[in-house]
């Protein structure tokens, strides 16, 4: 079971973002940067399911050089061996990012290197796109589910669950597959000192995309003006109850 | 003509796609454009009557035995159909999990850019549109190609209301030819679970447990507070990752997005994230020990103080009332 997850730097943000001076891009300089939720996700899936049916994983990222410490993080939990695919892709469509990836998978399929599953996070922390692992599995000519929350290897491929609007949905694929993944099924593990250790002597590849990327169209990014806090302290301690009760009352929450 | 995709649930409209519609008969007004829309498989109930309410003059119904169950591809399909017979100038969908994946398929087949979460659209020589990034946190405005672009519409980027001038839609049934491949990728069975976080979706009262709730055991009190308001529990994501409370609860960017008359944020500090979900609450009531929290200059109403006391006061005030 060869598996290749797909991951992004983003930054770390949780609190008010700001931009760099361009504004084109999220200023991290004091946040720092991290994977994404859905892809940290994705990694443990992979490392469980190598360490379930055997073979390797391998985490892949479209970047610069500064993307190999999210790498590191993949590699210090179990995942084998890095692919860097060095570009500036920030100004990128997510369409130009599948086109790279799509070329790394086609070339080492082409080495004697071929994937059964490739794994994405279900769409980047940062932008959001819902696009690359759909348009990789196009470009491949691959099966591809979104929003998948579990999967299991099989005899016949593969089956993967995701919630659906009336339930679990289930699909059943012959591998190989591409299937984007959700945050949540499963806790993603710390990374161990041996697994640091390991991680910094992992190799990692170094590729240099030949696509012609087409481009995102950012014309800039804004942060919506924040809105001054009109908060109303209805009191201190347990003794609030009143006054919330008071509200829910006017708000017609309360039936008598 | 701007052509929207509906999702339906149960012989009716899903909320986001009207949310999709209204907007798109904005968007028609402004270059004088008729709206229709694309509804694939099964149309029971009164869909076609709910989207003539909303202005619809024609809607599309693609009927094939593949559309038994759900496929993205097999429902791009469809879409791709309708683009290829009538060249419309916009292909809008809601920004839902289906949206998204049904328009990044069609965008890939037609090789075509497609902006997700979009806000506004200003339509013109050039297009631009700005949409919602770090759920929101963020806006990207971006520059968008000519016929067809394709969107998808942020959650509450348009509110649901009827049209002034309602229609009475033609209804024009199509078979779209399915592609070789189109029905791999197919739901098989449909299983009983958590759910999917639509009641969550769905509640008119949420409460909400973070961090500040200290241990898996120590969510009594909040689940009583949802029972007493008629409302249901939602966590945020440390509350999940810690193992406290099961994922489909999770409220935020990566969980459920939710829309309550009032939510009730118990021990949440507010990130990015979290606001990313509960922004479309219409009364927020934080509780929390850190007046200078981020979720408290965020909501409307604020306690100050330990949840542990203070929930389990404002049930037995609740209860004082109601008895």
């Amino acid at each position: 079971m060869n598996i290749l997850i797909s991951i992004k730097r983003v930054a770390g943000a949780s609190g008010r973002i700001t931009l760099t001076d361009d504004a084109q891009a999220v200023d991290a300089r004091h946040v720092g940067y991290t994977l994404s939720p859905h892809e940290e996700c994705a990694v443990e899936l992979a490392v469980q399911t190598v360490e379930a049916h055997g073979g390797a994983a391998a985490v892949l990222s479209v970047g610069v050089e500064d993307v190999v410490d999210q790498m590191r993080d993949a590699l210090s939990v179990g995942v084998g061996s890095g692919v860097l695919v060095e570009a500036d892709a920030s100004t990128w469509a997510p369409g130009d990012v599948a086109a790279a990836i799509a070329e790394v998978v086609a070339d080492h399929a082409a080495a004697g290197t071929s994937y059964d599953l490739l794994l994405f996070g279900n769409e980047a922390a940062d932008t959001g796109d819902f696009q690359v692992g759909i348009a990789v599995a196009h470009r491949l000519g691959l099966p591809c589910v979104t929003g998948v929350k579990a999967f299991e290897v099989t005899e016949a491929g593969v089956t993967a669950r995701r919630d659906g609007p009336d339930g679990v949905e289930v699909f059943e694929l012959p591998l190989p597959a591409v299937l984007t993944v959700r945050d949540g099924a499963v806790i993603p593990r710390y990374p161990s000192v041996p697994g640091r250790i390991k991680a910094k002597r992992a190799p990692i590849e170094r590729l240099t995309p030949t696509i012609s990327p087409v481009g995102n169209g950012r014309i800039r990014l804004t942060v919506p003006p924040e809105v001054p806090s009109t908060v109303e302290v209805l009191g201190t301690g347990a003794d609030a109850a009143v006054a919330a009760v008071d509200l829910f009352e006017r708000l017609g929450l309360l039936s008598r | 003509m701007i052509l929207v995709l509906i999702e339906a649930v149960a012989g009716a409209a899903a909320p986001l796609s009207l949310e999709a519609v209204h907007f798109a008969r904005d968007l028609a007004a402004k270059i004088g454009a008729p709206v229709e829309a694309l509804v694939v498989g099964g149309a029971g109930g009164d869909l076609v009557g709910q989207l003539g309410e909303q202005g619809v003059s024609r809607v599309h119904h693609a009927q094939a035995d593949g559309f038994d169950s759900y496929s993205a591809a097999a429902w791009a399909s469809a879409l791709e159909d309708r683009v290829t017979a009538l060249s419309p100038q916009f292909v809008l969908a809601a920004a839902s999990a289906r949206g998204n994946e049904i328009v990044a398929h069609l965008a890939v087949r037609l090789e075509r850019p497609m902006a997700t979460n979009c806000v506004t659209i200003e339509p013109g020589e050039q297009i631009t549109a700005t949409r919602q990034i770090w759920g929101g946190a963020a806006l990207e405005e971006l520059h968008l190609e000519q016929s067809p672009v394709l969107l998808t519409m942020a959650s509450h980027a348009a509110g649901v209301e009827p049209a002034d001038q309602p229609t009475v839609p033609e209804v024009v049934a199509f078979a779209p030819e399915l592609r070789a491949g189109d029905l791999v990728a197919r739901v098989v069975r449909v299983e009983a679970g958590e759910g999917g976080g639509s009641d969550l979706a769905a509640a008119r009262v949420v409460v909400g447990g973070g961090r500040g709730v200290g241990g898996a055991d120590s969510f009594d009190s909040l689940l009583d507070l949802a029972a007493l308001l008629g409302g249901t529990l939602g966590v945020s994501r440390v509350v999940t990752s810690q193992g406290w409370r099961p994922h489909h609860e999770q409220v935020g960017q990566t969980g459920t997005r939710i829309a309550p008359d009032l939510y009730v944020a118990c021990g949440i500090s507010g990130a990015i994230q979290h606001m990313a979900g509960c922004q479309s609450a219409k009364t927020i009531l934080a509780i929390n020990t850190d007046a200078g929290a981020p979720m408290v200059a965020k909501a409307d109403y604020a306690i100050i103080g330990n949840l542990h006391e203070v929930v389990p006061a404002i049930a037995a005030e609740i209860r004082r009332r109601t008895s």
